[in-house]
């Protein structure tokens, strides 16, 4: 077991080494997630009375646009440079590769978030300590990854990648983004926490699913 | 030769008896439809709808399932059969689902006053309907005829997956669709929604039926084309 780990391991530190020396990923998503934010706040216009409504769907759209970003840019690497083939030569399952590479997604995400969302607390003048804020993006981040690390290898795999992967990444995350935002709604406005697990469970239970079906059929994707 | 002509034959056979009966029922269900059954209390004669909404959402529905099985069992199997019946199935879920998303507005106007609502089940249908464009797309880019054959599959799969998920969501979120409309029926209103699932499901056969030959045909002339290179 703790074999297994170890190859998931290997391909994640792959993935943050290559990460570290080309910088290509992390910082342009990152750039491009506070873009979405500043344009969202001329689109809405949000003054104090409406902020607490407006803002967490700010947030979401702009989560959610750079993780599509994101997510285009994993596999088109492996792609081009071959190292997809190299991936697959090695002595480790399909599912290995799946789960290795959606953590490095995760990975990427996370520190993209943890840097925007206080950069978004702070230009909405919200309340800056939210812990449940860290467990709902956590929860949907998951889920969104774990959807989108799938369907990205599809993508890449056809003539059409980066207008392919939005087409389908979108309507399947929906119940993510859902929850997602009506959660962040709950903790920016200080509600309650029992109108908040619903949505946690919701967010939870995607995750389950969204976890064990991709490793399943993930080696369907990438075969050739 | 002799055995072909004779399969040949039966088939022939069915497909008349098919369509012979999707006719009849049609019928039936138009005049149910339209004259027979009582005009509906509040909602006036534009109820009427109802009768062809539903059972069309309910066949789109069972057109995602079959796309569902169709995908598990070409990934299994890799036998392209299945995979000509999931595509078949995805398209014409997609046809249904379309005229499910058009005949609800129609109903929506009059009696809610709105063509469109956030409602559960009007959003969880649209994200149904996008949901399976893309897997109609994937088959477009795919390029190669296996590779596509093997994303869609994978599509088939996680979209059907989804679809519980969507729901859920979209339900805890908003509802204001007409709940157990179909448990409360009346006798004759529950008979004209029969008349009419039973003529949209024999539709959808003969439709599943017609376009799996024709994409088979395709095959085998894509095989011939093959062999004489």
């Amino acid at each position: 077991m703790s074999g297994y780990f170890a190859k998931v391991f290997a391909i994640l530190w792959k993935d943050i080494l290559s990460e570290l020396r080309t910088r290509e990923t992390a910082s342009a998503v990152l750039v491009f997630s506070i873009l979405v934010i500043v344009i969202f706040n001329f689109a809405f216009e949000p003054d104090s009375d409406t902020i607490e409504t407006v803002a967490p769907g700010i947030l979401w759209v702009a989560f959610t646009f750079s993780g599509v970003l994101s997510l285009n840019r994993t596999f088109v690497l492996e792609k081009e440079k071959g190292c997809l083939e190299g991936l697959m030569l090695c002595p480790v399952s399909r599912e290995v590769i799946y789960w290795g590479k959606m953590a490095a997604s995760l990975a990427f995400m996370l520190i993209v978030e943890a840097i925007a969302t206080p950069v978004f607390l702070i230009l909405f003048d919200l309340p800056l300590f939210v812990p449940e804020l860290v467990l709902v993006i956590v929860l949907a981040t998951v889920g969104f990854v774990a959807v989108g690390t799938l369907l990205s290898a599809l993508a890449t795999n056809t003539r059409a990648r980066d207008t392919l992967l939005p087409i389908l990444f979108f309507p399947l995350v929906v119940p993510v983004i859902i929850a997602a935002v009506k959660a962040s709604e709950t903790v920016l406005s200080g509600g309650a926490w029992d109108e908040m697990s619903t949505w946690l469970q919701v967010m939870a239970a995607f995750d389950v699913v969204f976890l064990v079906v991709p490793s399943l059929v993930f080696e369907f994707v990438i075969e050739e | 030769m002799q055995k072909g002509s004779s399969v040949k034959n039966l088939n022939d056979r069915l497909e008349t008896a098919l369509v012979a009966l999707g006719f009849a029922l049609m019928m039936a269900a138009l005049y149910l439809i339209f004259i027979y059954v009582p005009t509906e209390k509040e909602m006036g004669v534009i109820q009427r709808i109802f009768y062809i909404h539903v059972p069309l959402a309910w066949v789109a529905f069972l057109a995602f399932f079959i796309v569902f099985i169709g995908s598990i069992l070409y990934l299994w199997k890799r036998d392209e059969r299945w995979d000509i019946l999931a595509r078949s199935s995805a398209q014409i879920g997609v046809i249904f689902t379309t005229l499910v998303l058009v005949t609800g507005p129609i109903w929506a106007k009059p009696v809610w006053g709105t063509w469109w609502t956030w409602d559960a089940r009007l959003t969880a249908s649209l994200i149904l309907w996008l949901t399976y464009i893309g897997y109609l797309l994937v088959r477009s880019y795919a390029g190669e005829e296996s590779r596509g054959a093997r994303m869609s599959a994978v599509l088939g799969i996680v979209g059907f997956v989804d679809v519980p998920l969507v729901y859920l969501s979209i339900k805890l979120w908003r509802t204001q669709h007409p709940r157990e409309l179909v448990s409360t029926l009346e006798g004759s209103m529950m008979l004209t929604l029969m008349v009419s699932l039973a003529a949209f499901t024999v539709l959808y056969i003969i439709l599943l039926r017609q376009t799996t030959a024709v994409r088979q045909l395709e095959a085998s002339v894509r095989e011939l084309k093959d062999s004489q290179q």
